[in-house]
């Protein structure tokens, strides 16, 4: 594209022709530079030492006085037109190299690898955490306990007579050796308990945990699982308090429309004792009836046991299963699914449930 | 279908444990009576038993060591039926009611118990009354003796087992299964029925010791109406007669003590206080009147009697639990009582939150796993030292004799499920569990425990408490195959050991607690990439690294698979309460680096940690960025590379300081480790 110039004599810097032909020149070869490169050539040949603007310049010294300030101002103000077109040119031919550029760094966004692992809670845990919060949220306290307890705390002070038959319904792990009165303890309970002798009353704890039964693994079943029982002592509750207490909870987790109903039942340690279902709005198949846990007014024993007169002082007590729970508000079919630790189940899950 | 007689219903009824009452129609009707309003009519009421009986077969009651003083029999009625034809085919009608109970026709006079037992809830037995010989005495078993009983089985008897004896010996265990020697066959013509009152425990005790669930146990253990032994006698009676073709003696036996009645105090307002209604008086009579107990209104309330068949009914509380029954328990309104201000999650509450968060955000999965482990695996995972056994929690009945042990550690559970991935094809795993693990210390237990509705005295209480085996909190996590999933652009890391090290660290960065590193040596891991991790206060917290090649080998897991377990416990323990704030200081950091060649063996965070101590207050950070042995430097030493970053509170630090602190750094590394710049 660069022309070759005229390199014979400089034209003459008073000559406004001249000038302005080479400026035109430059201007033309400017434009149609289409590099950076190509632009790099028309400037050294247009505005370089041996171009005809640059030598008119030099001629500007060897002219008489009185021309010298013409054709300055001739001078200056072509350069000055080839600067600028050049500047300006510099800028397009940037703007359109720089967005090239971008263009040929395209990648494939569909194509990104995971570079990170995302991590996952066990949803036990993390409904675990959810159902902690909310009774914390009404002012209540979580307590915990040992796994391997005295059988005092799992049994007797909840009023398990020593020989009923309910003691054995339990299917307890015993610890070796027996004559030590040492279990996996089968409900979280004995927090419950524990939570008495240890607490000044009024008390509104709930207790979960981890719990266990000597049950085969199958899809129901798991001779591990996990528990919340509440335990509220106070003066003056009645099972309308308990009723209350559940239905607000109920609300918490499974919507406005949740409701429970409460229906005779037996338990050593709650008389009156009660099944507790819960109308489930959202349930797999429409909406029903569930068996979620057993609940009741704290027997009068229990609070002897644990050395609060129960005349002075009434409470209730209620106990839900954390896998049951879950099997029916998250659609798990299998409690097998829930133990077995494939990793499928808890990242399916993630940081939520 | 009805006109063949088949067309009959039966109902499956759950029966909670303190109501053997209601293991029969005459409970249940009752039941079914208060649930629909239809009246009901006891069907006790309507057999004819004599006022009086006497002069029947001899029965002494000798219970010389009665349970919790409770005498095992307190009434023992026997009838005699002659003439009977125990070959008679039960009537299909019979038949079909013991089917649908899920009772099987054995002979006639069999039936016939059971289907009185179903009806009124009283087990009878029939004895073939040719074969006994002398008086029945009801007694404890002398230890070692021996009876014969009906599943032609011989067992050997406790001391405590209630027996049923002639003077030939034991024909029965009481309330639980009769002998074979006395028992009932075609060619019995004369028997003696048995209706006997008999201790809920001594018998559920036997029923248990001789593991002989039968139906007969099942209602004694859970308590039978002490009045309605004569009525089922005589029941039974009536029926050999019209069934089997009997004469009944005139005569008949009946001794025995009635129990004390029970009367409740229910004092006005007491159940409308409990359950939150508002309960009427008629509603209150009505419903305890409705159960067959005697109301009598007395000056603050009622005075209420028991029914007899209902031993449940003790307290103010069991007979406010019938009134809202009755009422109905879908009547109670709902109030939600306030709790007075709680004090939010513990710390170490949202310790272990934090904690397990921390580990699910760094691209951990979180698993559970059964804390039942064998004892070989407590016995390498549990303890450091090769060869050395683990104090552990052995449970008496376990599911498996194999993995009979509760866990002292958390791995061998996580190792099992990181086998369970792989054999699913997931072998590119980041494991981790929480939990409790379980560590026997000197007392096991208590010997005893005190009885229940009472507070046991404090020292009591202290053993109960003692004999609790520590159960710490630990966290562990098992790390196989590689980081990230394969994929365009992006070649997986594999997890190595420094990554074990990692995780162990973040858990104590999220709780802010310094762990220690030091070369570790533990049997479940590669000798020589293990760390050991400690407290600043020298306790050991756990370990951290590559796990055994060996053990990996026979686990099939892969190769350089790495674990950490931490006792948690120990870390929440650790953790500061405050933390104070250190000055942030405006002047420009001056960095120097500085290379140490120093013997092989020196542990790069000793050096590390003597540079520390030698450069003084104004190093604010130092780190290795390089580790280099080989060409250049001379065999059994290697060459530390470290960037010291100098900074002053209050002034920029001239080189000649910085320098200056970075002599004295590696004057002390010198000192100590013979460390030489290079």
């Amino acid at each position: 594209m660069t022309e070759t110039l005229p390199g014979a004599a400089a034209p003459n810097p008073t000559d406004e022709a001249a000038i302005n032909a080479a400026v035109d020149q430059a201007i033309t070869a400017i434009a149609g530079a289409a590099t950076l490169d190509e632009l790099k050539a028309v400037r050294l040949a247009h505005t370089g030492e041996k171009s005809p603007l640059s030598l008119a310049n030099r001629e500007i010294g060897k002219l008489p006085k009185d021309q010298k300030a013409l054709a300055g101002k001739l001078m200056g103000a072509s350069r000055g037109r080839v600067n600028k077109a050049l500047a300006d040119r510099t800028a397009v031919l940037e703007a359109e190299n720089d967005a090239r550029i971008l263009l040929e760094e395209t990648v494939d966004v569909t194509a990104a690898p995971r570079r990170r692992r995302a991590g996952a809670r066990h949803p036990l845990s993390t409904l675990q955490d959810r159902v902690a919060d909310i009774f914390v949220g009404m002012g209540w306290e979580i307590a915990e306990g040992p796994e391997v307890e005295s059988e005092w705390f799992n049994f007797d002070a909840l009023n398990f007579k020593p020989d009923h038959p309910a003691r054995e319904m339990q299917d307890t792990f015993f610890v070796e050796p027996p004559e030590a009165h040492l279990l996996m303890r089968t409900h979280t309970s004995p927090v419950q308990v524990r939570s008495m002798l240890e607490r000044e009353v009024p008390i509104y704890v709930l207790c979960p945990g981890k719990v266990f039964r000597t049950d085969e693994l199958d899809a129901t079943h798991t001779p591990v699982f996990h528990q919340f029982e509440g335990l509220a002592i106070d003066r003056n509750l009645s099972m309308a308090d308990l009723r209350g207490t559940l239905e607000h909870f109920a609300r918490q987790m499974f919507g406005d429309e949740a409701q429970i109903r409460l229906r005779p039942n037996y338990f050593p340690f709650t008389e009156p004792s009660a099944e507790l279902d819960i109308f489930h709005p959202g349930a797999k198949g429409g909406p029903r009836w569930i068996e979620w846990g057993g609940c009741g007014m704290v027997n009068p024993n229990v609070l002897r046991a644990a050395g609060i007169d129960p005349d002075v002082y009434s409470g209730f007590a209620f106990g839900m299963g954390i896998e049951r729970t879950l099997m029916f508000r998250n659609e798990v079919g299998d409690m097998r699914d829930m133990i077995e630790g494939d990793v499928r189940f808890s990242e399916h899950f993630g940081m939520e449930i | 279908m009805e006109l063949l007689g088949l067309y009959d219903q039966a109902a499956e009824i759950n029966v909670t444990p303190d109501r053997g009452y209601a293991f029969s129609i005459r409970g249940v009707a009752r039941e079914y009576a208060h649930a629909t309003g239809t009246t009901f009519t006891d069907p006790a009421a309507k057999v004819q038993v004599p006022a009086e009986l006497s002069g029947g077969y001899g029965v002494k009651l000798n219970d010389d060591a009665p349970i919790y003083g409770k005498p095992g029999c307190d009434r023992f009625v026997a009838r005699t039926v002659r003439g009977v034809d125990a070959t008679r085919p039960t009537p299909p009608w019979m038949v079909s009611r013991l089917r649908l109970a899920g009772i099987r026709s054995i002979s006639l006079p069999v039936d016939i118990s059971n289907y009185v037992m179903l009806e009124l809830g009283q087990p009878t037995h029939c004895y073939d009354l040719d074969k006994l010989s002398g008086d029945i005495v009801v007694r404890r078993a002398a230890a070692g003796e021996k009876i014969t009983t009906l599943d032609d089985k011989e067992r050997t008897l406790d001391a405590e087992d209630l027996l049923i004896t002639d003077d030939s010996g034991a024909i029965g265990i009481a309330g639980v299964m009769g002998g074979a020697a006395t028992e009932v066959g075609d060619s019995t013509s004369n028997i003696l029925v048995e209706a006997a009152h008999f201790d809920e425990v001594s018998i559920s005790r036997s029923r248990r010791r001789h593991k002989l669930p039968s139906e007969a146990s099942k209602r004694f253990e859970r308590g039978v109406d002490w009045q309605v032994a004569g009525v089922a006698a005589q029941r039974v009676v009536d029926l050999l007669v019209e069934l089997a073709g009997g004469t009944a003696d005139t005569t008949g036996t009946d001794v025995g003590t009635a129990p004390d009645t029970v009367t409740i105090e229910l004092p006005a307002g007491f159940a409308a206080a409990r359950i939150g209604i508002d309960f009427t008086e008629e509603q209150i009579v009505t419903s305890l009147e409705d159960l067959g107990a005697a109301v009598v209104k007395n000056d603050g309330g009622w005075t209420v009697t028991a029914p007899s068949w209902r031993h449940d009914l003790e307290t103010k509380e069991d007979l406010s639990e019938e009134i809202a029954r009755l009422v109905g328990y879908d009547k109670i309104p709902a109030t939600l009582p306030v709790a007075p201000p709680g004090r939010g999650l513990t710390r170490v509450q949202q310790q272990r939150r934090r904690l397990i968060q921390a580990l699910a955000d760094a691209g951990l999965t979180e698993v559970l796993s059964y804390p039942f482990v064998s004892k070989a695996a407590n016995d390498t995972f549990g303890v450091a030292e090769e060869g050395a056994a683990r104090s552990a929690v052995k449970l008496a009945n376990p599911i498996s004799e194999e993995q009979g042990y509760l866990r002292t550690s958390i791995l061998p559970g996580l190792i099992e499920v990181a086998k369970r991935n792989h054999s699913r094809g997931f072998r590119d795993l980041a494991l981790f569990e929480s939990g409790l693990v379980f560590l026997p210390g000197g007392t096991v237990g208590t010997a005893s425990i005190p009885p229940l509705g009472a507070k046991p005295a404090d020292d009591v209480l202290d053993a109960l408490y003692d004999g609790v085996p520590a159960q710490p909190f630990h966290v562990a996590a098992v790390l196989t195959g590689h980081d990230s999933p394969a994929a365009a652009a992006h070649t997986p890391r594999v997890w190595d050991w420094a990554d074990a090290l990692d995780v162990a660290r973040l858990a104590g960065d999220v709780l802010g607690v310094e762990l220690v590193v030091t070369q570790g040596s533990h049997q479940a891991f590669h000798p020589g990439r293990a760390a050991r991790l400690s407290l600043r206060s020298g306790e050991v917290v756990g370990y951290a690294g590559e796990l055994h090649p060996k053990l990996l080998a026979a686990a099939d897991m892969p190769a350089r698979s790495v674990a950490l377990e931490l006792n948690a416990d120990a870390l929440f323990e650790a953790a500061p309460d405050v933390i104070v704030a250190r000055h942030i200081s405006p002047f420009p950091v001056a960095t120097q680096d500085v290379a140490l060649v120093v013997p092989a063996d020196v542990p790069a965070d000793d050096v590390l940690a003597a540079l520390r101590e030698g450069a003084g207050e104004l190093l604010e950070d130092v780190a290795l960025f390089d580790v280099y042995a080989g060409k250049g430097i001379e065999d059994g030493k290697k060459s530390l590379a470290f960037g010291l970053r100098f900074r002053a509170a209050d002034r920029t630090l001239t080189a000649d300081e910085a320098s200056a602190a970075r002599e004295s750094a590696v004057a002390l590394a010198a000192e100590r480790f013979g460390a030489v710049q290079r």
